[in-house]
């Protein structure tokens, strides 16, 4: 192997990081700003024009505070577990594909994504588990009751719903008949998979907000009755570490829905065939999933603005006993629809959505029944 | 359909938020733009003068006695017809509160018995160091009108003999 290829990587590496760390910075500006809004408030516009400033502002007042650590903490997994925490989130990108075809730079062939490796899901799969890691160690090492619980929620909360997510993984892969992430994104060039299968991208968005303990998952962090969750005895730079793995892992979390569900780097489907269409123009793949990006990152911000958080027993209760059988079956229809479709009649494809959605209407009928027969019961 | 009830209330709690979204932002931008204050409002003291330019205070320091939070501090002087500065026997020449005590009660304008003390509108009291909180007479008093005089004055003897003017009930 040549080392120029080495370099290109290593730089192309750089360069995602970089721009991972801007979009953090200026995710948490987007989300202040939306949420602001939402409540009939301005949110920051004093730091520069519209408050573009402001991220720079909170990322010195970060650096120049005060960074405390615990005396009775582990000090070495106290100052590793941001890290822990981080890392994954970045590096969970490196298979996303910001555009199909190649371009030239200083007479190298440079492709729009890192690698291109056949098992892409996969190690989406694999990096997304690791985070949770450092999540539990900045709970454990803080030596400190709550962060331990919140440690531990995180931990639980994650472990439930990332089967959820890879199942309704699985229904992508069934559909493309790839784990690449370049022929899944392909195979959605006539139809987003977010039309074959509607409720497994509604599970996948749904086990993405727990995924990123997002509200109204905020379990880890629940403000009320754990003060902060497993960031409690953070400050300074090491919390920004965390908060930053957050958002970070929101933009990743976020892209990969995008290339799973919503098309990727492709045009949106009244364009294609088009001069708007990335066969033709090919540098607009990026743009079109910052587009998509944009869209997903504001249902977070939306979501989190509307819904209460859910209690904790009854948020295990959701993942265990509708998202879990849900997307089993799910995987079992999208498996059967497309060996129909293949044996008989393409149109047979369109079973999938039908089913998954009169399945999906049958989950939120049998919630719909538990609770009132709880709320009778009660009565 | 009592199957997609559930999701229905939760599409209409997205649907909320999103239509409050466009609601005009209920913010005051503060320091560029100010909501005026009520009526009653009380902010910052003033000791105020009469329409010739006399001070109203007569620095009998019934303020200071009224005073809950012991802000003020009155020392008084002899007016003169060479040097007059209020009407009547005597003036306060030294007149401070500090704000760091005062409670904004409103008891020493309810003590004054020629209305000099009135607590303003202006509520922008911030300072940097302890010994700005005490405001002095100068600080406190407003300006003469224009076309009148400022205190000292030299006026005609028994002219203003009388230190508590006729006065009529408070309005508001």
């Amino acid at each position: 192997m040549d080392y120029t290829l080495i370099l290109e990587w290593i730089i192309k590496g750089f360069v995602l990081t970089l721009i991972l760390l801007g979009g953090f910075a200026y995710l948490t500006l987007y989300e202040r700003r939306a949420l602001a809004r939402i409540q009939s408030r301005i949110g920051p516009n004093r730091a520069g024009p519209f408050g573009i400033l402001q991220p720079i502002a909170d990322a010195v007042k970060l650096i120049f505070k005060e960074e405390l650590t615990p005396a009775k903490a582990d000090k070495l997994l106290f100052l590793l577990a941001p890290v822990i925490t981080v890392v994954p989130a970045v590096v969970i990108t490196a298979v996303i594909p910001w555009g199909r075809d190649s371009f030239t730079l200083f007479g190298r062939t440079i492709t729009p994504y890192i690698a291109d490796i056949n098992v892409g899901v996969l190690y989406i799969m694999s990096i997304a588990s690791i985070a949770v890691y450092g999540i539990v160690l900045a709970g454990w090492s803080s030596n400190n009751k709550y962060a331990m619980m919140g440690g531990l929620r995180s931990t639980a909360q994650m472990v439930s719903y990332e089967l959820a997510l890879g199942l309704s993984f699985v229904t992508a892969i069934l559909l493309a008949n790839s784990m690449r992430m370049l022929d899944i994104v392909e195979a959605q060039k006539n139809l987003w998979f977010v039309i074959i299968q509607p409720i497994g991208t509604g599970i996948f968005l749904i086990a993405t907000l727990a995924e990123v303990n997002r509200a109204p998952f905020d379990m880890p962090e629940a403000e009320q009755e754990l003060t902060a969750g497993y960031h409690t005895e953070y400050s300074g730079m090491k919390f920004a570490l965390l908060f930053m793995a957050e958002y970070t892992k929101m933009i990743s979390i976020s892209a990969i829905g995008a290339t799973l569900f919503f098309g990727g780097y492709r045009e949106f489907w009244f364009l294609s065939n088009t001069i708007f269409s990335i066969d033709q123009t090919p540098w607009l793949g990026p743009v079109y999933m910052f587009i998509k990006l944009i869209v997903l990152l504001f249902g977070m911000i939306w979501v989190r603005a509307t819904y209460p958080r859910i209690r904790y027993d009854r948020l295990m209760a959701f993942g265990w006993k509708i998202l879990l059988p849900v997307s089993l079956a799910l995987v079992f229809i999208t498996a059967v629809g497309i060996m129909l479709a293949e044996s008989f009649n393409p149109a047979y494809m369109w079973s999938i959505p039908v089913v998954s959605i009169l399945v999906g209407l049958f989950a939120i009928g049998s919630i719909d029944r538990v609770l009132r027969r709880k709320d009778n019961a009660r009565r | 359909m009592r199957v997609v009830e559930p999701l229905v209330e939760l599409v209409r709690g997205l649907k909320t938020t999103l239509r409050m979204m466009f609601d005009k932002p209920v913010t005051v931008q503060y320091p560029e733009t100010k909501k005026p204050v009520m009526p009653r409002f009380r902010g910052r003291h003033v000791l105020k003068r009469y329409d010739n330019g006399l001070e109203k205070c007569i620095g009998c320091a019934l303020c200071a006695a009224a005073c809950p939070a012991d802000a003020i501090f009155v020392e008084s002087a002899e007016n003169t017809d060479e040097e007059r500065y209020s009407p009547g026997e005597r003036y306060a020449s030294t007149y401070e509160i500090n704000m760091l005590r005062c409670i904004f009660c409103g008891y020493c304008e309810d003590a004054c018995p020629t209305e000099a003390v009135v607590l303003g509108d202006n509520y922008e009291l911030s300072f940097t160091d302890r010994r700005q909180a005490i405001y002095p007479k100068e600080m406190l008093i407003e300006p003469a009108k224009a076309g009148s005089n400022t205190t000292p004055q030299k006026v005609k003897p028994g002219e203003f003999t009388r230190s508590v003017p006729e006065m009529k009930d408070p309005q508001d």
